[in-house]
């Protein structure tokens, strides 16, 4: 059998580096805990320094406490910051795991051929490595144009190889966070309301009356300033509506659950509408003013009726109608909450087009328990000479479709870099930081025939996740306890900063991204981009340009200014222009018409399960962020393994019972790589399972989460993409069960 | 001085924080803990109802384990907090098997290990490190001689229980609901 060019290595060479063993953390000589021998072996005595949280895209920050003898302890929330109020989740107080992971990257490597002809890892110097990437990259631009070169980033790393990448003269920088989980909402809220939410939302949850979530399981995906905010509003007396198969953590807090058929959503939107308008629940004066197409809306909407969508969603008519009233009755302060990965069924566009306009119906956009209105610092760059402006790049793989989407496509990069007739742009050389796109990306095989097509990959990863088995060169980044970033700078009620520094020397032989960034860049030829002699002197250089400094950020990690500009909601009656074509909310969309869309949501009934086969649903853990938190000591101890949710009768049929082992088998016959346990309960929907995603880890040097349960990734190779902004609905996938499975010589 | 906690299931997520942060806190090892979560759903899907609520040590006013220790290790502090002296602590684990709450654990040292409402945290004025860290903002801690405290305000205005009430413990964690 003929092996691939880019066999999967395990990361085998990785014995050699040796491990730690024990470690401070686990040091056990706890004091006994009566008066006379109480001890602080606490709090407020032990050096702190500054962080912010990269274990989620929340980016709280908080401080991380440090024992005496300088080991990290523990990790806590600064209590300035708006992001958590001091609170950390589970996965930023369990952060320590990632510092602490003794499966963690230790030395550059690089793919060779041993002896006997088989592929292997070999440890290098970081010159040996940084030598070979630049001869690639540059191989690849001479043969075809730096626009073939690629970035893939989730997390704080990516600034500056993005930056390396635009100095080189490529724009393909792409973040899985955009095609594979919010880019919809985003494309939907700015054909709406000209703006999109970014992160973090501006929901103003704490003072709403009336919540609403549609398939988010707020509590379960926690995103910290959220789920604070709605046990406030909870404590406030707010209402809560949840629509989900699924009774989530959150349902069972809610006053409504609407346990609706999978994929019905927008039919649910739509008669919500009409209930609205039809009952003059909407907000007239704020519509008359601010809102275009509202006649056009008003006419569509009107065969949506309670009873039509009742034979669609199972959501009984009145149920519909009590809550298009609960809705009515707390508006303004109202949130339909768009949600956060909304990529399910390829029209997520349309849909969240749907919470859009309902929102707006409300007068909930700008208002206080609606949606505020989020400033932003503004913090100058480290001056650089200008970047090159490519010719080419991702967008002309696409033959002109997806021209709405925003931001870069990293299932588009991805596809552009298989070969085709059609591809202007075929992209030959990836640098992958901080995502693991095996389990990111859907269609684990289309992503593996691209990477195939590669002649250069590198992976910058504090983890051996799989996609560094699929690596020329594996660069070992140190974890974000360990280094110096960029500032955070996040949207908010008010603008705000913070500053993340090491609490301790990197382990092993890792070293931060600026720093790998930096080097390549003199490798490359292109050092003046990184003129900065040391991340300090950037730091200092930029802080002191909005009258701060490092040495003043260490001390207080998060700085919070006053508002410059607007109010944080809209005055009664203010003049607003919003950055539409009309310079109105579009209830009908100008833009999405001109690109041949439906200006106005439509409901498209999707396909349904074969007999025996059920709604793949996944979803999100309180203690685990992707896949990419599966290892971490802490919140393995948590929870190590998912489960798959099976309602009792669908268990009857099969004779399922709790906790036994079962593989999942989708509708194109792809099967688990490993088993997973059932869950039976009457939480799930009867055509429906459920099972959190990121587990079911194939590499074994993940010591903690190889073969534990089963990866939700992997059965999704039917791929729903939405026309309007090429977004991966990943929802549209079925799976049954299988008891035993033959093995790969079998077969 | 009666220090108590109550913990609201209504705005309890699950999230396991109060877990981990108390593990960092009290160097609890990996693999063990002092407090838990439990998830209770009753009824038949779509009629159902979910209590969630974190666990621990209950800090009980008439303790099963403080009677059983045969060294004395398990002993009242100040405030009726619960503790065990690890030095005192021969392991025999007779306290672990009288915990109607299974509150308590053997450490690898050989001692038996609990919540102890992080006592040397409360000395400072400090809150518990699971009531200070929970996301929720679902539990509160004080004293309840304390009429102004928050846990004696909040358990004014909400229906309460405490766990497994006929076992005559007389636990001081309550549980809002």
């Amino acid at each position: 059998m003929s092996k691939t060019r880019r066999d999967f290595i395990k990361i085998s060479s990785l014995s050699a580096a040796g491990i730690v063993v024990g470690g401070k953390y686990l040091h056990s000589a706890i004091p006994g805990f009566s008066n006379n021998q109480l001890k602080d072996i606490g709090t407020l005595d032990l050096k702190r320094t500054s962080t912010y949280c990269e274990v989620c895209f929340w980016k709280c920050a908080g401080w991380v406490h440090k024992n005496e003898d300088g080991s990290i302890k523990k990790i806590v929330g600064n209590d300035d910051d708006t992001n958590c109020n001091g609170r950390f989740c589970p996965r930023g107080t369990g952060g320590v795991g990632m510092y602490y992971d003794e499966d963690r990257l230790k030395n550059p490597l690089k793919r060779v051929v041993d002896a006997d002809g088989k592929q292997t890892y070999k440890e290098v110097s970081w010159d040996e490595a940084f030598d070979f990437i630049a001869e690639k990259m540059q191989q690849v631009k001479k043969e075809h144009g730096a626009e073939c070169t690629a970035l893939f980033t989730h997390g704080s790393g990516g600034k500056y190889f993005g930056d390396l990448l635009k100095a080189f003269g490529s724009t393909n920088i792409a973040a899985p966070s955009y095609a594979q989980c919010r880019g919809p909402r985003e494309v939907a809220f700015l054909a709406t309301f000209g703006e999109g939410l970014n992160s973090p939302e501006p929901t103003d949850i704490r003072d709403t009356r009336c919540l609403v979530l549609i398939g988010s399981h707020l509590g379960e995906n926690m995103h910290n300033g959220q789920v604070q905010e709605m046990s406030d509003a909870i404590d406030k007396g707010a209402s809560i509506i949840t629509v989900d198969p699924r009774f989530s953590t959150v349902a069972g807090k809610s006053k409504f659950w609407l346990p609706i058929k999978p994929a019905t959503d927008i039919a649910l939107l739509l008669t919500w509408t009409r209930e609205i308008i039809n009952n003059d629940w909407y907000d007239k004066k704020y519509i008359e003013q601010y809102a275009y197409g509202f006649e056009e809306l008003k006419a569509y909407v009107q065969p949506f009726t309670p009873e039509w969508a009742y034979g669609i969603t199972t959501i009984k008519p009145d149920q519909i109608r009590e809550t298009a009233r609960e809705m009515a009755n707390a508006a303004p302060s109202v949130i339909i909450h768009p949600g956060r990965h909304v990529t399910w069924y390829g029209d997520d566009t349309q849909r969240l087009r749907a919470v859009a306009i309902l929102n707006a119906l409300l007068g909930s956009w700008g208002r206080r328990g609606g949606f505020y209105v989020p400033e932003k610092m503004s913090i100058p760059n480290y001056p650089h000479p200008e970047f090159p402006k490519p010719t080419r790049n991702w967008r002309d793989a696409m033959g002109g479709k997806y021209k709405l989407a925003d931001l870069a496509l990293a299932s588009g990069v991805c596809d552009a870099t298989i070969p085709s007739i059609n591809i202007d742009c075929n992209i030959k050389a990836w640098i992958v930081n901080g995502t693991n796109l095996i389990m990111t990306l859907p269609d684990q095989r289309k992503t593996i025939e691209a990477m195939n097509n590669l002649e250069l990959l590198v992976v910058v990863d504090t983890m051996p996740m799989e996609i560094t088995g699929y690596a020329d060169i594996v660069l070992p980044e140190c974890t974000y306890l360990e280094r110096y970033d960029s500032l955070r700078v996040v949207q908010g009620r008010v603008p705000n900063m913070a500053l993340r520094v090491p609490a301790a020397e990197p382990k092993y032989n890792s070293k931060p991204a600026y720093w790998m960034a930096k080097e390549l860049s003199k490798k490359l030829g292109l050092e003046e981009y990184f003129a900065w002699n040391s991340i300090e002197e950037m730091l200092d250089w930029q802080l002191k340009k909005v009258d701060s400094s490092l040495e003043e950020m260490k001390r207080i990690g998060v700085k919070n200014l006053p508002r410059e500009y607007d109010d944080i909601y809209f005055k009664d009656g203010e003049d607003i222009e919003f950055f539409t074509n009309t310079g109105k909310i579009e209830l009908y969309s100008t833009a999405l018409e001109e690109e041949g869309f439906d200006p106005m949501p439509r409901y498209t009934p999707h396909m349904e399960p074969p007999p025996g086969y059920y709604h793949l649903n996944y979803g999100r853990a309180p203690m685990h962020t992707f896949s990419r938190t599966a290892n971490n000591p802490n919140l393995t101890d948590l929870m190590d393994e998912n489960k798959v949710w099976v309602n009792p009768k669908v268990a009857k049929e099969w004779d399922l019972t709790n906790g036994q082992e079962v593989y999942l088998e989708n509708q194109d016959g792809v099967i688990s790589d490993f088993t997973i346990k059932v869950r039976v309960t009457e939480r799930i929907r009867f055509d429906s399972v459920y099972m959190v995603h990121g587990f079911g880890h194939a590499n074994k040097k993940l010591s903690r989460a190889h073969g534990k349960g089963a990866s939700d990734s992997q059965l999704i190779t039917r791929v729903l993409t939405d026309p309007v902004m090429g977004g991966t609905g990943m929802r549209g996938n079925f799976v049954t069960f299988r008891f035993e499975k033959e093995s790969e010589e079998e077969l | 001085m009666r220090y108590a906690m109550a913990i609201d299931t209504k705005k309890c997520v699950g999230c396991s924080d109060c877990v981990v942060a108390c593990q960092t806190e009290n160097n609890v090892p990996i693999g063990y803990c002092r407090d838990w979560i439990v998830e209770i759903t009753d009824g038949t899907y779509p009629q159902l109802e979910t209590e969630i609520r974190s666990e621990r040590c209950n800090h009980c006013e008439n303790s099963p384990c403080v009677r059983c220790c045969p060294t004395g290790a398990s002993h009242y502090e100040a405030g009726g907090i619960v503790t065990v002296t690890h030095d005192e602590c021969i392991g025999c684990g007779a306290c672990i098997t009288s915990c109607p709450y299974d509150a308590r654990y053997s450490h690898p040292d050989g001692y038996v290990d609990k919540c102890t409402f992080c006592m040397h945290r409360v000395q400072k004025g400090q809150q518990p490190a699971c009531v200070a860290v929970c996301p929720t903002k679902c539990m509160y801690f004080g004293d309840l001689d304390d009429p102004n405290s928050e846990v004696s305000q909040i358990m004014k205005k909400r229906k309460h229980k405490t766990l497994i009430p006929e076992a005559g413990t007389k636990p001081h964690v309550y549980y809002l609901i």
